[in-house]
Order: structure tokens, then C-alpha cells, then sequence
């Protein structure tokens, strides 16, 4: 069982919380061409090491979260609101 | 085995005696007793069968490491197989029967398999059943099942219940400062240690008695410091939990206990639950395991009277059992001294055998006062007797070169051959075990987890030495998870602590003499089917284990798995670190489903969601149904009806007069803010951007990759407050994928998302008459007519009763409709009204049923069309897409593959012969090609009052205008069989939708 510290709630289990995706992925304007789609949606590294997710705390506070994870030993480096303006008042307010 | 209760001593309480049945026999034990230990006082000895041979098995240690008594306890609903007797404790009514035998275990007719062992050797059913011309030619493995059915049945374990089990199951959490797995000297000092640190200490032993090794000595001070550790333990608030097993330890520090509550109770409380699956987390653990003693592969190794030194040496002292009278110990270590002497004292004629040739003569003289005789460079070969030992054959030698000796009577043999620590739970971690060559065993090695080993959990042998490792592990403990007082952190004592060192012993031969040694009894692996993998080319320890089934039985290679280590490094000219070992996976001993089930299941598998007006429903004559966690009316029956003429009723009615649906479990989404139009207008595909205030609009939205996700309704309430509703199903999802879009993507946009499906009940309102009974429930009439309310249209008002609503004119039927949602908790006084005004134009109350009989005759999709792969085109839907914008899909929709007109498109379906019905899930095929995928599918069919027959939906390639006209075979050939229909347009009635206009 992962263990994420939610920067709302505290450090729960990661079974409240819902994977997300490739948090490294900038997703182009919405008018951006099919090819920038395709590469965004479906073109993934498979990362042996250290990688940024996305999860959700979909059974807490409903934020979605930027996750460092390494995927050989589960070892979370950071946990982030995916919200800029969020994460910048949260970590002022530490 | 003649085996004996002493007079006086050991744990047990002779003021309670207790009665229990074995094979229908009732016997007598003490409060305190083990099955096993009962048994054996109770001269029982042959407990089991064993799985392939049928040979009689007896108990071969006294822990969970067991692999000769195992039996079944219970009977009916409650029988539990492949118990071990010696972790079970009795009580009174106990039930338990040895198992794998027929009639019984001391007369077994299967024992006949033994004769032919020759042939059932590792591979033996592979080789033999599997692959075998003329049989398997062209079968595949077709020959293989039926032959396995019936060795399913011969080779074996116990039998489980097929009955329901009746027991309650709970599942809870916990969380510590440190978990101390074990209770013996080292776990107790750890946990008194840590706890006076100050730290949260949760204690977890698997028996029943606090105090693992101190339990098997029988010295005062033992006790004298087990009672007192454990009052220290209690006083500094210490949660100590007996019968209670660590079975896994997790990422983060997250472990899995199990805590047997009622197994030993004999009348369990109803409202106890027979076992607890807790999970813990915890900051730092310190595993205090405790280590096993192996066996050594010698003949007939397995019968009933040969256990390891250390188990008899804790029925004696612990259980006051004198296992045998003529006693041998067959050792290569010091450890097994200490039991022999205990034996020699309370009795028994006792002679040690040595593989080692030279020992201190401090315990060659001890052994002398007390008349216990001893041979050097001597050890066992071959065991003799039918049901159980009767003599041993020796072999003397050295350095691993046996020769046969002479022979020595004796009714109980106890073997040594070495103790491997309980590293199990760090390999858990992914810690793999080093070799330490001078204790010959497996220990952990330097590794970077929270984690400490103490005691003989890494190789430390004697109890005060256990005891400092143990303290200095607690201490640590306090260190690393406070931070401060790595100064008071000592060194612990390294492994070992045996004067004499230990000489390798696993496997005693000689040339010339074939015998039967076994190193897996419990899965009947002996030595020679190690070698015999060999000779067949499986090389890694992995391949080994599951060719001959090494380890893999319950006792996942507890006490055999080391020897066939040695054996294949052996046979393979290597050593024992180069072969490697298996990788222990939990659980570290069995859990049983129910545990892991816990409370899940039946009607608490998933969670249920009823409608605030469930309860009105109900009183309305509803017949209920499950549409995902949802329960909602399926069809509201009038007497004698059945579901079809119930729903054909309604769906007429809501035609011809007026109908009411809950639609309560729609999601519901409120989207507000300054930018709530751009980002509702960027989510659909189509375009939003200039819903009037008090309008809805039907929207669409895709998925990145241009596939459709939901589809629903959004009304504009205002400049910035929008009212979205979606499908049942997919309500989270879409609530979800908002947020997502707005904290990830679109941080800028000034929007908030609030699931308010919870905080409006509704009902849709349908039919002709149905604008007549919202001007019979509303405050305002006037504010519900035609031109205050037009097609589409959207007011905020309040019912006659006062209570406020929203109300929009929309239309799922394809009748003039209406959706009305009021708070939840007034749900109950809208559908009085309602229903009230409806009954006065013979209106209905209708379900799903009829739900989907009036879209489908409508082709209105739903999530068995919008099922993940259709596109908006391929749903019927693309004109409705926007090209004056992007939105969310709107790049990829465009794929040149979801573009191909000759994809599965909708389409509706009608018999050819109108008086036929068909089925849902039917493969849709050209009339002469009639196989495989076919060209598409159904799915959804209803009767169609309004058309007198038979209908559905359903995708084919290519649509309409490619099989118009044509006859097509809806094929159905494991139910109902194949039917003629025809494609006809999805729209079946009422296309020009004239009638929710009306």
C-alpha cells in the first residue's frame, strides 16, 4: 500500500486516491493540430525510475495531484496540487 | 512413539479439562493444550496421510511450520481443512479428523499409491498423462483435464465446505510508531524497550501465549522474566495482541495482521467475528521471528515418531507431553542438547547422535551425570517401522562420507539439522537473504528499509543474547523515529553463540543402499526428485520449486526448502549461495478467504444508492432494479401483471395521457463562475457558447481521443451558473474528468464544479397531458405554458405546496416532457402532487422498462451505444457536433479511421416477420455469411406498443443506407436461435419529433 501525503488532508492510503496519467504530459490547445493530440494522448514513455502522475483524492478532497514516483520501488519524492495557483498559496502558507 | 502426559508441569491448566473429538472419538486435554499436543498425549500418533503416497504422517514440530499433522476441524458449513494440530488450540466440542485417507488414517486403502512410488516421481503426471500419443494428437489439452479430475482426487489435501460460510468477517486499521512481530526474549525486549522510548509499540504474536522460546524453558527465571516484561508492556500502554499473525509486510510501512478471534472459542458470541484482517501502519518495525528447525534427509525421515528436537522439547516442558520413552537425537548442532537433557530428566531414555566428531568435553560431561549416552561422528540413515519408528539404522563417518553402522531401537527419533531464522517477512520487502556460511543458514543482510531484525531471527541462538538484540533493536527504534538518542543506540550481539560450530548436514546416504528421504513431506518431495530435476536440465532453484512442488505446499517450504537448496547446489557442483533461494511471498502463513472478504459481501459487495423517494416508489407498487450502485423502478405492476404487459401498459399510457419516472439518479453537476460559459462550451462538442438564461441544451461530450464519454443536458440558469446533468452511469467519471480538466488543464478558468446529484430529486414528466399536471402542481400555471415554457426551455419557480423547483422541457421519451427537481427532501410531497394531478388524466407511474421501450422506439442512445468505442458519427449524432469550434476531442475526432464510413453505425432493427421477437447481444450478419463477428450487434430491444412489434438498436457496419432493403440475420445461436430482420433508420418513431414539440 502506497502511502500519499495529500498536501489537504495529511498522508493517507493510496486507496482513496485514483491514478490520473502521465502528470510530465502538456496537453495542447484545444485547436492545436491532430498530430500534437496524438503525441499527448497516446505516445507514453514506459519509466523505469523516477516519473510525475497524476492522482486524484478522489475520496478525500477531490484535488488532483502532481506525483513524483519511482516505479521500481513505489518511493514518492513530492506530492504537489496540480493547480499552480494552489500549490503556490499551500506552500506559502507551510 | 509411546508417547505420555507427565504427572506434573508444563503451561497447561489441569483444573480445566477439555473435551474434543478426533475421527469421532472423543478424547480429553487441558486448557492450554494444542490439538496436537492433546493428540499426543493422548497416544495418538498417526494424524495424516500424506499427498501423493498416502504414507502415515505424525506431528513433526510444534509450530506453524508443521507438515505431518495436518487435519481437518469443523464439520458442515464451518470445515476448515489443511489445519495445522499444532497451532490449533482445543476447546471444548472440538472437531478434527485427519484427512487425505480413507477409511481412516490409520487404516488407509490409498497407501497402495506408496508401492508404485517409483513412478510417481517429480513430473510423474505431466510426463505421463499429458502429451502422450495416440491419446493427445490433436486434443490439445482436452485428455489432460479428465486425467486431472481423478488425480485431483487421489493425491491431496483436505476437503473445504462447499456450504456458504456462516461466520462474520471484519476488516479494521491500525496505526503504530512500531510494530514488533514476534514475542519471544528478543520481541519483548524490543517492544519494552521502544515503549519506554516512548513510542506506540503494537506487539503481534501468532500464538496463543505471550513469550515464543521463553514458553519451551522451563527454568523460573524464564518465566520470571516473560511475566515481567509483560507487566512493563502493560504498564507503558502497549497494545499486545495474541493469536494474531503478521502475515505481509507492504509499502510504507503498511502491514497485514490477521487475528484469529474465536477459532479457539467453543460457543463464539454472534456478534464477534471469527476473524479480523487488519491492516497497519506503522514507522518502524522490528522483526523478532524467531527462527525454524530443519529436518535432514535421511530414510523414511517422515514417519510418525521423528520431529524436530526443539518440538519436543516444548511438549515436554511447555505441554507437560513426554513425546517417547527410547529416545535418539540425531544433531549437527548445540541446540539440540538442551532438549535432550530436559527428555533424560523427566524420564526417558535418551542417546544423541552427533554427525561432528569433536565436542567440548563440558557437555560430553553433562550428558554423563545424566545417563544420557553420546556418539560422535554418527547420524541417522535409515528409519524403520510400518505406523511409526520403531529402530534407527546409523551411519558413522565424516566430512559428509557416510558408511552404514549399526542399528539402535527407540520409539521416538528427534533431528537437528540446523535452524533457519524467519526471514520471510523482510523478503516481503524485496530483501533478498544472504548465505552466513558459519550458522548455515539464511540471514538478512545490510539493508535500506525501516526494518530490524532481533534475536534469532538473525541467527542470534542464545536468550540473553536474544534479549540484548532485542533491547538494542527497540532502542534504535526510538532513535529513528523520534530523530534524537542515536547516542543511546548499542551494538547489537552479532549471529551465532554456539560453542561448537555447526557441520553441514542435509542428506545422509550411503552407496548401495536406495532409500526414501524426504524434504517436502508435506507435498511428498523427496531427495531424489530434486536430483532427478536436475538430471532433466532445470537449473534455477525457481524451476526446481515448481517442477517437483518444492515449498509449495502449506507450509510454503518452512522446513524443507534449505535442504533442496542443498541438494540441487549439490547435484549442480555449486554452493548454497550461488543456487540462490525462492523468493518467500506472503502470506507467511494461510489466511482464509472469508478474511480477506470480510464484510463484502452479499449485499455489502458494493455500495448501494437509493433515490430520496425509494420509499415512495415502493408504497407506489414499484418492483425494483439495479442499475449500477443504483436501485431504481424497473416497472410499477397493477394486479396480475406481468413485467411485460406492465412496462407495454405504461409506455401506452405515457403516450396517450402522461407518465412519471424518478430520474433522481441522474448526476448532476453545478458549474459556476465568470468563466462557467467557456468552459462548458470547451467540454461539449457542440456549441454552448450561446445558451440563452433559461434554456437547456442536450450536449455531447468526447473523450481526448475523440470517442464519446456522456452525453446529457446543461441549463442555463444564469450569467454564471449552469445545471448539467449526465447518465447514472457515468456521473463520477464525468464529475472527474471537469475536475481534472479545470485544476490541470485550464487552471485560469474561473469555474467551480460541485456534484449536486445528492441535493436534487427529480422527475421526468411525459406525454400529452403532461404540461396539464405541472399546471395542476406549480404555484404559477401561467409560468408552465407553451410560451413561458417553451421546447427547451428552463424555469426556477417553486409547487403549489411552496416547495422550490427547477423545471426544463425536455425530452427522453420523444413525448412533451418535462424534467422537475425539487431538494431532495421534498422529493416525496413533488411526486404527491404529481402523482395526484397525473391519476386525474389517467396518467402512470413507469421504471426503467418503459424508460427503455420510449427511447428506443425514439433511438435515443444510451451507455449500451455510447459503450466506449462509438463515435459521435457512428452514434448518429455528428451533425450535432460543432465545426465553428474546438473542444475537448475535437482534434482527434477526426482520426481518418473513426472518419471511414464503413464503421458500425446506428441503426434501428426490425423483425422480418413482425410477429417474431429477438435478443439483445445478437450478431448482426449478412443473410449469407452467417459466422464469426458477423458485420455488428444489438443492443437493446424492446416490444413497441406504439408499433405493434419487435424492435432494437444496434450498430452495423456501414449503417443504414448500406443494408437497407437487405435481409439480415440477428444470430443468437446459443439461446434463442437466428432471426430474419431488417435495418431500418433508428428514429422508429415519430422522427420528425413533432410530438415533444407539441
Amino acid at each position: 500500500m502506497i502511502r500519499i501525503n495529500c498536501p489537504y488532508c495529511g498522508e493517507r492510503d493510496h486507496s482513496e486516491f485514483s491514478y490520473g496519467g502521465d502528470g510530465s504530459i502538456t496537453y495542447p490547445a484545444l485547436d492545436a493540430s491532430a498530430e500534437e493530440w496524438l503525441e499527448a494522448v497516446f505516445q507514453r514513455e514506459n519509466i523505469r525510475g523516477v516519473q510525475t502522475e497524476t492522482w486524484h483524492h478522489v475520496s478525500g478532497c477531490r484535488q488532483w495531484l502532481l506525483v513524483e514516483r519511482d516505479t521500481m520501488t513505489h518511493e514518492i519524492h513530492s506530492v504537489h496540487a496540480a493547480h499552480e495557483g494552489i500549490a503556490k498559496v499551500l506552500e506559502a502558507g507551510k | 512413539m509411546s508417547a505420555s502426559r507427565l504427572p506434573a508441569g508444563g503451561r497447561i491448566d489441569r483444573d480445566q479439562p477439555i473435551e474434543f473429538h478426533w475421527d469421532n472419538r472423543k478424547l480429553k486435554g487441558f486448557k492450554g493444550d494444542t490439538l496436537a499436543s492433546a493428540l499426543m498425549a493422548n497416544g495418538e500418533s498417526i494424524l495424516g496421510r500424506s499427498f501423493k503416497y498416502h504414507r502415515p504422517r505424525g506431528i513433526m514440530s510444534a509450530g506453524v511450520e508443521e507438515s505431518g499433522a495436518i487435519v481437518t476441524v469443523g464439520r458442515g458449513n464451518r470445515r476448515d481443512p489443511n489445519v495445522k494440530a499444532t497451532t490449533q488450540e482445543i476447546f471444548n466440542g472440538l472437531q478434527a479428523k485427519g484427512q487425505n485417507a480413507w477409511p481412516n488414517v490409520r487404516t488407509d486403502l490409498g497407501s497402495v499409491n506408496g508401492l508404485f512410488s517409483r513412478f510417481f516421481s517429480a513430473g510423474f503426471y505431466y510426463k505421463t498423462f499429458m502429451g502422450i500419443p495416440p491419446m493427445e494428437w490433436g486434443k490439445g489439452t482436452g485428455i489432460w483435464m479428465q486425467y486431472e479430475k481423478l488425480i485431483r482426487k487421489a493425491a491431496g489435501m483436505g476437503v473445504a465446505s462447499r456450504e456458504p460460510d456462516p461466520d462474520i468477517y471484519d476488516h479494521g486499521h491500525m496505526f503504530c510508531d512500531v510494530l514488533v512481530v514476534g514475542s519471544g526474549p528478543a520481541g519483548l525486549a524490543a517492544a519494552v524497550a521502544a515503549a519506554e522510548g516512548g513510542l506506540d509499540v503494537v506487539l503481534v504474536e501468532q500464538d496463543f501465549e505471550i513469550g515464543g522460546d521463553y514458553l519451551n524453558q522451563s527454568s523460573t527465571e524464564a518465566e520470571r522474566k516473560r511475566s515481567s516484561q509483560i507487566s512493563a508492556l502493560k504498564k507503558l500502554g502497549a497494545r499486545v495482541m495474541t493469536r494474531t499473525t503478521a502475515f505481509g509486510l507492504y509499502d510504507y510501512g503498511v502491514a497485514g495482521l490477521l487475528e484469529r478471534v474465536t477459532d479457539h472459542v467453543a460457543v463464539p458470541a454472534v456478534e464477534i467475528p471469527r476473524q479480523r484482517f487488519l491492516t497497519l501502519r506503522t514507522k518502524h518495525t522490528i522483526l523478532a521471528t524467531g527462527a525454524l528447525e530443519r529436518s535432514v534427509a535421511f530414510g523414511n525421515n517422515d514417519l510418525p515418531g521423528i520431529m524436530t528436537a526443539a518440538a519436543a522439547n516444548s511438549y515436554v516442558n511447555r505441554f507437560a507431553v513426554q513425546a517417547g520413552q527410547r529416545i535418539i537425537v540425531a544433531t549437527n548442532n548445540d541446540s539440540a542438547y538442551s532438549p535432550a537433557l530436559n527428555l533424560a530428566r523427566t524420564g526417558a531414555d535418551v542417546t544423541v547422535l552427533d554427525s561432528r566428531t569433536s565436542l567440548p568435553d563440558n557437555i560430553l560431561g553433562l550428558l554423563d551425570t545424566k545417563g544420557v549416552s553420546h556418539r560422535a561422528g554418527t547420524t541417522a540413515l535409515n528409519a524403520v517401522g510400518k505406523k511409526g519408528i520403531a529402530s534407527l539404522e546409523l551411519a558413522s563417518g565424516d566430512d559428509g562420507q557416510w558408511a552404514a553402522g549399526d542399528s539402535l531401537t527407540c520409539d521416538l527419533l528427534l533431528v537437528s539439522g540446523g535452524w533457519s531464522p524467519v526471514v520471510n517477512l523482510l523478503s516481503h520487502r524485496g530483501v533478498k537473504p544472504v548465505w552466513d556460511k558459519d550458522n548455515l543458514c539464511f540471514v538478512a543482510p545490510i539493508f535500506d528499509e525501516p526494518i530490524q531484525m532481533a534475536g534469532s531471527a538473525n541467527a542470534i541462538w542464545g536468550t540473553s543474547d536474544c534479549e540484548a538484540s532485542g533491547n538494542a533493536a527497540g532502542v534504535a527504534a526510538v532513535a529513528a523515529v523520534k530523530g534524537t538518542g542515536m547516542n543511546n543506540v548499542t551494538s547489537a550481539p552479532g549471529a551465532g553463540g554456539w560453542e561448537t560450530p555447526i557441520a553441514p548436514l542435509y542428506e545422509v546416504r550411503v552407496d548401495n543402499k536406495k532409500t526414501k528421504c524426504f524434504i517436502d513431506p508435506q507435498h511428498d518431495v523427496t531427495a531424489d526428485d530434486v536430483r532427478l530435476a536436475h538430471q532433466e536440465g532445470f537449473v534455477s532453484v525457481e524451476h526446481l520449486k515448481r517442477y517437483t512442488t518444492l515449498g509449495m505446499a502449506t507450509d510454503q517450504g518452512k522446513m524443507g526448502n534449505i535442504i533442496g537448496l542443498a541438494l540441487m547446489a549439490e547435484a549442480m557442483g555449486r554452493e548454497i549461495p550461488e543456487v540462490g533461494t525462492t523468493t518467500f511471498r506472503p502470506p507467511y502463513t494461510p489466511i482464509s478467504l472469508g478474511a480477506l472478504t470480510g464484510r463484502g459481501k452479499g449485499a455489502h459487495f458494493k455500495p448501494l444508492r437509493r433515490t430520496p423517494m425509494h420509499d415512495w416508489n415502493l408504497a407506489a407498487g414499484a418492483t425494483m432494479t439495479d442499475a449500477g450502485l443504483w436501485q431504481r423502478p424497473w416497472y410499477f405492476a397493477r394486479q396480475g401483471e406481468t413485467i411485460t404487459e406492465a412496462y407495454i401498459r405504461e409506455t401506452i399510457t405515457t403516450r396517450e395521457t402522461v407518465g412519471l419516472v424518478d430520474v433522481t439518479s441522474l448526476g448532476k453537476i453545478a458549474i459556476q463562475g465568470p468563466d462557467a460559459t467557456e468552459f462548458i462550451n470547451s467540454v461539449y462538442s457542440n456549441a454552448f457558447a450561446k445558451l440563452p438564461i433559461g434554456k437547456a441544451r442536450y450536449g455531447i461530450m468526447l473523450r481526448d481521443d475523440g470517442i464519446v464519454m456522456d452525453d446529457g443536458t446543461s441549463w442555463r440558469l444564469s450569467e454564471t451558473d449552469y445545471f448539467m446533468t449526465t447518465t447514472t452511469a457515468h456521473a463520477a467519471k464525468v464529475m472527474v474528468f471537469l475536475e481534472e480538466l479545470l485544476q490541470t488543464r485550464w487552471p485560469h478558468l474561473q469555474v467551480h464544479v460541485t456534484s449536486v446529484s445528492e441535493q436534487w430529486a427529480g422527475s421526468a414528466v411525459a406525454g400529452p397531458k403532461s404540461r396539464a399536471v405541472l399546471e395542476a402542481c406549480v404555484a404559477d400555471p401561467a409560468s408552465v405554458a407553451n410560451e413561458a415554457l417553451p421546447f427547451m426551455g428552463v424555469i426556477e419557480t417553486s409547487l403549489s405546496n411552496g416547495v422550490p423547483c427547477r423545471i426544463a422541457r425536455i425530452s427522453f421519451s420523444g413525448e412533451m416532457a418535462y424534467e422537475m427537481y425539487v431538494p431532495s427532501d421534498y422529493s416525496e410531497s413533488m411526486m404527491d402532487l404529481l402523482w395526484s394531478a397525473a391519476q386525474s388524466f389517467d396518467g402512470c407511474l413507469y421504471g426503467t422498462e418503459t424508460l427503455g421501450a420510449l427511447r428506443i422506439e425514439k433511438g435515443h442512445v444510451t451507455g449500451v451505444e455510447l459503450d466506449g468505442r462509438a463515435t459521435i458519427d457512428d452514434a448518429g449524432l455528428g451533425k450535432m457536433a460543432s465545426d465553428q469550434k474546438s473542444y475537448i476531442g475535437s482534434a482527434l475526432r477526426s482520426r481518418p479511421d473513426l472518419l471511414r464510413t464503413d464503421r458500425p453505425q446506428l441503426v434501428g432493427i426490425f423483425p422480418k416477420d413482425k410477429t417474431e421477437k429477438f435478443k439483445a447481444g445478437s450478431v448482426l450478419c449478412s443473410e449469407n455469411k452467417v459466422e464469426g463477428h458477423g458485420d455488428g450487434w444489438i443492443t437493446a430491444v424492446t416490444h413497441s406498443p406504439t408499433l405493434g412489434h419487435w424492435i432494437g438498436l444496434g450498430y452495423i457496419n456501414g449503417g443504414y443506407d448500406q443494408w437497407s432493403g437487405q435481409t439480415v440475420v440477428a444470430a443468437d445461436p446459443v439461446r434463442t436461435g437466428n432471426t430474419n430482420v431488417e435495418i431500418v433508420s433508428p428514429h422508429m418513431v415519430d422522427p420528425s419529433g413533432e410530438r415533444m414539440r407539441g
